[in-house]
């Protein structure tokens, strides 16, 4: 095995002369560099850059979003560092010189067992930690916000969770709100410090909702219920689009969605609910999944009688509102 | 397989995927011709738009599929879904729909949004709303997505003997629909029915649902 202080030196150690040192202890510099600028650079990245890290910090899925990539990014960073360091220090210290000697390398790294030991312990330590740090993310209540299936593993704790029911279709993303009499709107609008279960289906093909900001996305199946929690802790719009290649439109199926004061919700969506009274009421009664007809253009779209109201989905203090049907 | 023809496949299926690509890529370019409403058009005056909504086109590449038609400001019948509009300015829309209705797989593109007054006319009457499942239900709607804009277009009834040949006069059985909008700025917006009206394609979405000319178009706003 050789000597990691000489490694890389431009001088063999045989041909030095007896007694006297390596010229430069290029490992412990490499090092020490290492060490002292992602010291110095992890922290600013987290505090300087970290909070502007998308998505954001709109919900609290997507604020764990944003730690998680800011988790992984400060990983990161410090192999970046590693390799773009060794890289300049190579050239820097290494480089043949015009007309001088023809440099010479230092011991190979294969075969070195303290490399090859250190390059596997490292990495191994690295992806393990990031397996259960991205799985511990994965598993914390209401899950990380993409869509669970019908039946969620990971349900939020709050007691009151607004049920939104987003439906996809060639080409736009309609939403209903069954606790508000079962309207159907283009508009999302959402209330602030409130849990939302997300019920995605779709009355055609796979579409996927994607509310960028909001953290959250789940694909749109027809026939199936795909529920996908969030808990609001801002103010302001966010983006929905469709990120399932869905057909000629695809590309201009997006809408603009608002987080707005519970109170501005509660008027929102009490004046929709009665400005869409006359086409609610025309609706089929609310239900998690439709079953379109496959054929053309005849049939409507149909509730197929699975129980439109969970347990859990109970907004607000108004439970008179919560029986709410289109149809 | 002697050597000679493995290469003589070889390049022959090679020449047939390089013309297929060729075809495709012409096929994509190209596209129906645009109707400009903004020559001759006076500043504040609004643009009329006329259009036709009609069961079968009856010719070129796909006969059996529906389809919109352009009225040109020349009177003539122009197979496009493509219009050049100013900005800033109201539209007043006429479409003549002469195809049958069915009930509306989303009753909630069934009502009238983001016209001028928040609604449309059917041979004369206002509505905002109309129930699909009853009567002939809808046939297609005109719909702006990005605008907020729909309308959905009455339909006839299915067993009247309905135009099957572009373009269609009103000696065929016909529903009349108005409303106005305004353009906003300058922009390309796309249009498209939300009926799901290409029969025999997967719900209803393929064929004429998927391209320009038929029933996707395209609304070019100029400054």
């Amino acid at each position: 095995m050789s000597d990691p202080a000489t490694a890389g030196s431009t001088t063999p150690a045989a041909e030095l002369p007896t007694g006297s040192q390596p010229e430069v202890h290029h490992w412990w510099r490499l090092i020490a560099i290492w060490v002292i600028l992602s010291a110095i650079l992890d922290p600013l990245f987290y505090f300087l850059a970290g909070p502007h890290i998308p998505p954001g910090r709109m919900t609290t899925t997507a604020g764990g979003a944003q730690f998680d990539f800011n988790v992984l990014l400060v990983i990161a960073l410090p192999v970046m560092l590693g390799v773009w360091i060794f890289m300049i220090y190579a050239v820097v210290m290494w480089r043949a010189s015009r007309g001088g000697p023809e440099p010479q390398g230092g011991p190979a790294a294969r075969g070195n067992l303290a490399v090859q030991a250190g390059w596997i312990l490292t990495t191994t330590v690295i992806v393990l930690f990031l397996a259960g740090f991205g799985t511990y993310e994965l598993v914390q209540p209401g899950g990380a916000g993409g869509g669970q299936g019908s039946s969620p593993i990971w349900t939020p704790t709050s007691k009151t969770v607004l049920p939104v029911q987003v439906i996809g279709q060639q080409w736009k993303f309609t939403y209903r709100y069954p606790t508000f009499g079962g309207f159907e709107t283009t508009q999302l609008v959402i209330p602030n410090d409130a849990t939302i279960a997300f019920h995605v289906t779709s009355l055609d093909v796979v579409h996927d909702f994607w509310a960028y900001q909001l953290g959250v996305k789940a694909d749109a199946d027809p026939s199936y219920d795909n529920v996908a929690y969030t808990t609001t802790s801002q103010l302001g719009s966010f983006t929905v689009r469709c990120d399932e290649l869905c057909g000629i439109w695809h590309g201009a199926m997006y809408n603009t969605g608002e987080v707005v004061t519970p109170a501005q919700f509660e008027s929102w969506a009490t004046a929709t609910e009665s400005r869409l009274a006359a086409n609610t009421k025309l609706l089929p009664s609310f239900s998690y999944t439709y079953v379109p007809d496959a054929n053309g253009a005849d049939g409507g779209y149909y509730p197929d009688n699975v129980d439109p109201y969970s347990k859990v989905e109970t907004y607000g203090a108004t439970p008179t509102k919560s029986g709410g049907s289109g149809g | 397989m002697p050597t000679k023809w493995r290469a003589t496949t070889a390049v022959g299926l090679f020449l047939l995927a390089v013309v297929g690509i060729i075809f495709a890529i012409m096929g994509l370019l190209s596209e129906p011709p645009t109707v400009n409403f903004t020559t001759n058009h006076a500043a504040g005056q609004p643009v009329d738009i006329t259009l036709e909504t009609l069961g079968t086109y009856g010719s070129g590449p796909h006969p059996t599929w529906v389809s919109y038609l352009t009225k040109s400001p020349e009177g003539q019948w122009v197979h496009t879904t493509l219009w050049t509009v100013p900005a800033h300015t109201r539209v007043n829309m006429t479409i003549y729909q002469y195809d049958s209705g069915s009930p509306l797989r989303n009753q909630q593109i069934g009502q009238v949004t983001g016209t001028v007054g928040g609604q449309a006319t059917l041979n004369g009457k206002p509505f905002k709303v109309i129930d699909s499942n009853a009567g002939n239900g809808f046939a297609h709607t005109f719909s702006i997505p990005t605008l907020g804009i729909n309308v959905p277009l009455y339909g006839n009834n299915a067993n009247a003997n309905l135009c099957g040949a572009a373009p269609c006069t009103t000696k065929s059985p016909h529903q009349v629909i108005k409303f106005s909008f305004t353009t906003p700025g300058p922009g390309q917006y796309p249009w498209q029915c939300f009926v799901p009206c290409g029969l025999g394609y997967l719900y209803g979405n393929g064929g004429p649902m998927q391209t320009i000319g038929y029933m996707d178009g395209f609304l070019k706003v100029s400054s």
